[in-house]
């Protein structure tokens, strides 16, 4: 349904060619059709942007061959296996900094949208602004701006070490020494940062939609505030939920960005890997079939969560 | 609860959909039996798919192919460069040096600075010269071991050397004879690029660095070392530290030189590394010191007093980006014209005023002097003998080597 629900609302179809068979009435079959000819651009969209390199890189993956002597399909399967048991180590710190950084951006960014949905009054507008505000730069400044706040000699982490923070977090493991650049750490405060309007923004659109009343009636049936919110708010914003910790941890999974500018070597990420073997080793099986393993895992993780949360319908 | 929902059709106009798609026997059936033809066709196609595509071999032709050569019908020449990598006036808009060039020569040139990694680069190309195309570029310029890539794979054009003269008589000795292309047949060098090492005397806080080792040791200098990413100038640099020759190294030497780095690297002595990004690294004081370009080094010199460069007594790579004229480019003579136009010592001169890395052209001396006398006796510019004897180039490797080299390096890297 939701590739229905996503195509423009353009009242006529272009007009379907004359069925082959004389015999039927023209009108009812052209409204059975309708769908169907509504369906077809989105169709021919994913066909050629999607399973078209789909295919193209499932082909990669079990190929075998150099640059010089070109590639060939062998079905060498065993580079899933090879790749899968060379890299575990970047997947699993690709789900967990993902997943830590989802965590956090949901922790920061429901009560930001909370307040947006229901106490910013004329200020919503703006609030709204100011959060999608640093989409109007590119991904690379936002995220080396992060190399100026988090410097060494800077004032936060200066401030960190004056309060002992960073003993606490190195003891952690999260970061090293006197520093937080190029630690774990910085990393994942980097995705949280990059991705968290993806959790704000679908958050907000399901908290605005709650019916204020539904809170007056709550504390009409003497709801304490936080039992309102846990009966009636929490469970009506799921959806928003579920889809804002989707939109934050697909991409903060796949992405190399942060890892890259703000992590150092033992933090890279699966989106590292896969950059490296494809543009600097040229070893295309691999690449292609780390891409599969993470599209796999991510597939595999979501359709478990959105099973779990229950809200297939909602979504 | 009539709310409108913008992104949801009305339960009226939902059912209406439903009923369409599955209500009624023809929908049903046609659904069920596209379902059923589109699994099969879905897995029967989709094996075909996958074992239909793979990658021909890319041309092994020594020499790539020409295309016909529009240069005399077409005054124009298409030049894709790295960024800031070429003159530009003091409004910033124009490129004096091409602009002579289009005045003496009527070639109007099609400058872009479309080049910001050679790997992003070369993945980028990559399917335009394997399958034979125009890229639509008529000089590239391309760092020393993409070049002998490229040429190894038969995808740049052999340059005519009638067409350049001066290129021919002024080429640095220095450069003259790389292992990849002897004799310049394919490529000549836009710039040399000196391997360095940086520092931030602030961040040093009196902390001596004399040598690579230094850098990798000092535990007074942990985790706030940085190193290049590109293999061949990190590793280079280590070979000549361990007192290696990088022109001839044998596959042990290397594994040595990537053992001492990730010794340091599990001690958490190197910080990152590095593209071009280090420099900001290096003027925030992350970096202690690093390994370092000299060409940025020379302009970060210029806007903070704090950061220096030294040249270790055991010597120091250099690295060129050349000038490549890509398969099937349609206009090879005016890009003969244009590289040998840089050749001429004042054109040379006034490109080596602007953008500070090691000039190969000989006798620009007298010229850059007129424009500038300091960068006229910079060693990094113009080099002198000692500098020009303490310089090294990393040998070129063959196509195993290159993937089992750079697989190994990417290891030690993390990824």
């Amino acid at each position: 349904m939701t590739a229905l629900t996503g195509a423009p609302p353009s009242p006529t179809p272009a007009t379907p060619p004359t069925p082959a068979a004389p015999g039927k009435k023209p009108p009812r079959a052209r409204g059975r059709l309708t769908p169907y000819w509504l369906l077809l651009p989105g169709i021919l969209w994913l066909l050629v942007f999607f399973l078209m390199p789909m295919v193209y890189q499932a082909s990669t993956s079990v190929q075998t061959g150099s640059l010089e002597e070109g590639y060939e399909v062998t079905w060498h399967f065993a580079t899933y296996w090879d790749a899968l048991s060379e890299y575990w180590p970047q997947f699993s710190r690709s789900v967990l900094y993902a997943g830590s950084a989802t965590a956090l951006c949901l922790l920061l960014g429901y009560p930001l949208a909370y307040l947006i949905a229901f106490r910013a009054g004329r200020w919503r507008g703006l609030i709204l602004i100011l959060v999608i505000a640093p989409f109007f730069t590119s991904f690379l400044i936002r995220t080396l701006a992060w190399k100026t706040i988090l410097a060494d000699g800077g004032p936060v982490v200066g401030a960190l070490n004056t309060l002992h923070v960073l003993d606490v977090t190195s003891w952690l493991g999260i970061t090293a020494g006197e520093r937080v650049l190029a630690t774990p750490l910085a990393v994942v405060c980097g995705l949280t940062y990059n991705f968290l309007p993806f959790m704000i923004l679908p958050l907000y659109t399901s908290l605005e939609r709650i019916d204020g009343r539904l809170h007056e009636a709550a504390g009409d049936l003497y709801a304490s505030p936080f039992t309102t919110f846990r009966k009636v708010t929490l469970p009506l914003s799921m959806p928003g939920v579920v889809s804002g910790t989707l939109l934050t941890f697909i991409p903060a999974s796949g992405d190399y960005v942060n890892a890259d500018l703000l992590g150092s070597t033992d933090t890279r990420m699966i989106g590292n890997v896969i950059q490296t073997q494809f543009l600097r080793i040229l070893d295309y099986p691999t690449a292609a079939a780390l891409s599969f393993l993470l599209m796999a895992a991510i597939l595999v993780m979501v359709s478990l969560y959105i099973r779990r949360s229950g809200t297939e319908d909602l979504v | 609860m009539e709310q409108y929902e913008p992104d949801r059709l009305s339960p009226a106009q939902l059912a209406a959909v439903r009923r369409s798609l599955t209500g009624g026997r023809a929908a049903l059936t046609r659904r069920s039996l596209l379902r059923a033809s589109a699994g099969g066709a879905l897995a029967l196609g989709g094996i075909g798919a996958l074992g239909a595509c793979g990658i021909p071999p890319a041309g092994r032709s020594q020499g790539g192919e020409s295309a016909e050569d529009h240069s005399a019908k077409e005054r124009t020449v298409a030049f894709s460069n790295w960024t800031e990598y070429m003159d530009v006036d003091d409004g910033g808009k124009r490129h004096p040096t091409l602009e002579e060039f289009t005045r003496r020569t009527g070639i109007e040139v099609e400058y872009t600075e479309d080049i910001n990694d050679n790997n992003e680069f070369f993945g980028k190309v990559k399917p335009q010269l394997a399958a034979g195309q125009d890229t639509g570029r008529d000089i590239i310029v391309l760092t020393d071991w993409l070049a002998a890539r490229l040429i190894r794979l038969g995808w740049v054009q052999k340059l005519d050397p009638a067409n350049l003269p001066h290129a021919y008589t002024n080429l640095s000795a220095q450069f003259r004879n790389p292992d990849w292309d002897p004799g310049r047949a394919y490529s000549y060098p836009w710039t040399g690029i000196s391997t360095v090492i940086a520092y931030n005397k602030k961040a040093l806080d009196g902390v001596e660095v004399r040598t690579v080792s230094d850098l990798l040791d000092n535990p007074k200098l942990k985790g706030r070392v940085g190193v290049l990413s590109e293999m061949r100038d990190t590793v280079g640099m280590v070979l000549l530290d361990q007192g290696k020759d990088p022109e001839r190294f044998t596959d042990d030497d290397y594994d040595a030189a990537v053992a001492r780095l990730q010794k340091a690297v599990d001690r958490g002595q190197i910080r990152r590394f590095t593209g071009n990004d280090y420099t900001s690294d290096l003027t925030s004081g992350d970096f202690a010191a690093c390994i370092a370009w000299a060409g940025d080094v020379v302009q970060l010199k210029a806007d903070s007093p704090d950061i220096d460069f030294l040249i270790p007594d055991s010597g120091y790579i250099t690295s060129t980006d050349v000038l490549l004229v890509p398969s099937k480019a349609r206009h090879k003579t005016n890009a003969e014209r244009l590289i040998d136009y840089y050749y001429e010592p004042k054109p040379a001169a006034e490109l080596a005023a602007y953008i500070n890395y090691v000039c190969p052209v000989d006798g620009v001396k007298a010229e850059l002097e007129k424009i500038d006398a300091d960068a006229a006796n910079n060693p990094l510019i113009l080099p002198d003998r000692d500098m020009a004897a303490k310089s090294h180039a990393f040998r070129s490797l063959s196509s195993e080597e290159e993937t089992a080299y750079e697989a190994k390096f990417a290891k030690l890297t993390g990824a």
